[in-house]
């Protein structure tokens, strides 16, 4: 199997890198033309790592080419959707992937400087980062003259301080300006109005990590790895009732079913399956039988979830549905930015309910009223949150209905009761 | 009137240089501010408005959005301890109920000789160690009541 990503781990250090053939997929960048490399990557079916998957080439194709003002890419290390540990595993095992891939977009685009906006909580990793920083600047790779072409680029390591709503483009870019992190109206877009109004690249740290393999082994190898539309490898973050959680790279299309039983171990104590959240907390459950599924986006949006972030979260048959249904709700609630009323009112309004619920003061007609205020909250917010916060609260309500309708009228959890 | 270092001051100094716009270093003043004072309360957020010449509305607006900036003393060493959804599928709500019967205090307090703060937080991103905690930013993952009472025994 061809893999992207992984087999870099541990090449830690600039010499070890360098050694295993790495940044030259950065110096072939520089000998193209930036409009190549975009080229490339548009024939890659590259799509963005972090949760969206729109495609990369295209993102950075949206920038206009003559803009007096600077422009700027904003590398997305907030990683905040639960479930989800990806881009840790490569800032901390290969650093120096995620700078050759910052050197080839930031020439592709034209950019001269870089910030990687890291959450707060990663604050060692974002020291492991700023050091292989300091690295590739003193092997001259950042800095003035790059290759000795007349292209120079500075990046910065910006620490963010808790907060999951800076995981959306627009608002990690309200953050990077010193404010609180409340997203911004769309249109317009970064791609021209982003960092101080200024054309904005937003990447996730994944995105940008498979850009040296485009480059060195090209386009449509990348593209041939994955399925139609989708190209590459994925990182899946896979953790809850498995016996083998962590990180699998595998090309996009793989079944869920085979990365859950072949890859992560099966299922802990050879319990029964009882659901898994494919995409990170915001991506609607999927049951046991519907888990055959290719993951790539295009599979799982039609079978009306996600792929999201690549985050799986496995449920076995002790799982108290009303208490899942609590966590992500409380969770959604804690970090609505209080800008648009819908998410401000309903996301606590759905972590009420749920909380009530499982402490056994639910009421008739409680899980129609959580699909309710979801179903009310959808597209209606500046930023995709209060969509995140409904479509688990829809799917849990709506696939595990009898547990849940059991757990009100029973009053306590029918579960753990076994 | 508490002071900031000089070494501090030297870093928050270069820290401006990297941005276009002085505003953007925030984030990473109140840490290092914190970092120095433990918690940052209406005279730090004056003292940072001072440094990037802002309201100290600007300031506060930020402190008071961000979790991970501390508004009143805390304890000698941080306890997070995650309750999101993977944490709480392996049993982090026990580990909790130790944790505040262990240290005798609830969600948010410290401890009585100032050792301890326990905090409840959302995924901290260490989902293939669940359940997880971090204490002061240093991850503790696989978690049991027998490891917690080793890892607690060693922070002096």
């Amino acid at each position: 199997m061809s893999l992207v990503i992984t087999p870099w781990f541990g090449k830690v250090s600039i010499d070890d890198y360098i050694k295993a053939g790495g940044y030259q997929g950065a110096r072939k960048a520089l000998s193209m033309s930036p409009e190549e490399v975009i080229e490339e990557v548009k024939k890659s079916n590259l799509r963005g790592r972090g949760g969206a998957g729109f495609p990369t080439g295209l993102k950075w194709s949206f920038v206009p080419k003559e803009s007096t003002k600077p422009k700027y890419l904003c590398v997305n290390a907030d990683e905040g959707e639960p479930g989800t540990f990806k881009d840790k595993y490569i800032i901390k095992e290969a650093p120096h992937l995620l700078i050759e891939g910052v050197i080839i977009a930031s020439w592709a685009v034209g950019i001269n400087t870089a910030f990687v906006y890291i959450r707060g909580e990663y604050g060692k990793f974002a020291l492991l980062l700023e050091r292989a920083i300091e690295e590739a600047y003193e092997k001259g790779f950042l800095g003035k003259n790059i290759f000795g072409k007349d292209f120079s680029l500075d990046l910065f390591v910006h620490r963010g301080a808790g907060a999951y709503v800076c995981g959306e483009e627009t608002a990690l870019i309200e953050s990077l300006e010193g404010k609180r992190g409340n997203p911004r109206i769309r249109p317009p877009f970064p791609a021209t109005m982003g960092l101080y109004n200024c054309p904005t690249v937003v990447n996730n740290v994944e995105t940008l990590a498979n850009l040296p393999a485009i480059i060195t082994k090209g386009g449509e190898w990348f593209a041939s790895l994955g399925v139609e539309k989708s190209g590459g490898t994925k990182l899946f973050a896979v953790s809850g009732h498995v016996k083998k959680p962590g990180i699998y790279e595998l090309p996009m299309g793989t079944s869920l079913k085979t990365l859950i039983y072949e890859y992560a171990g099966g299922i802990r104590e050879n319990r029964r399956l009882k659901g898994v959240i494919p995409g990170g907390s915001s991506s609607p459950i999927l049951k046991p039988e519907e888990i055959d599924i290719p993951l790539d986006y295009d599979s799982l949006m039609k079978a009306g979830s996600m792929l999201g972030s690549g985050a799986v979260i496995v449920l076995d048959e002790t799982t108290c549905m009303a208490k899942v249904l609590q966590v992500i709700t409380r969770f959604y609630a804690h970090e609505s930015c209080g800008q648009c009323t819908p998410c401000r009112q309903g996301t606590p309004w759905m972590a009420k309910i749920a909380e009530r619920i499982v402490a056994g003061r639910g009421r008739d007609g409680d899980l129609d009223l959580l699909v309710d205020i979801a179903r009310s909250m959808m597209g209606k917010t500046i930023c995709p949150l209060a969509d995140a916060a409904a479509m688990p609260v829809i799917a849990i309500c709506e696939k595990y209905r009898d547990e849940l309708e059991e757990h009100i009228r029973e009053k306590r959890c029918p579960v753990e009761r076994e | 009137m508490k002071e900031i270092s000089p070494k501090a001051m030297e870093k928050i100094e270069a820290l401006i240089k990297r941005y276009p716009v002085k505003r953007s270093a925030l984030l990473e003043v109140l840490h290092i501010v914190q970092q120095e004072w433990g918690y940052i309360d209406q005279e730090g957020e004056e003292t940072v408005a001072e440094i990037l010449d802002l309201e100290p509305v600007r300031v506060h607006e930020v402190v008071s959005f961000y979790t991970m900036y501390e508004r009143k003393p805390v304890g000698k060493h941080i306890i997070r301890v995650c309750r999101n959804l993977t944490c709480t599928l392996m049993g982090a709500e026990s580990l909790i109920s130790y944790l505040k019967r262990k240290l005798k205090v609830d969600e948010g307090g410290t401890t009585s000789d100032g050792r301890f703060t326990l905090q409840t937080v959302e995924c901290l991103g260490a989902c293939e160690i669940a359940p997880v905690m971090q204490v002061d930013g240093e991850f503790y993952g696989n978690l049991t009541p027998e490891k917690i009472d080793r890892i607690l025994e060693e922070m002096k």
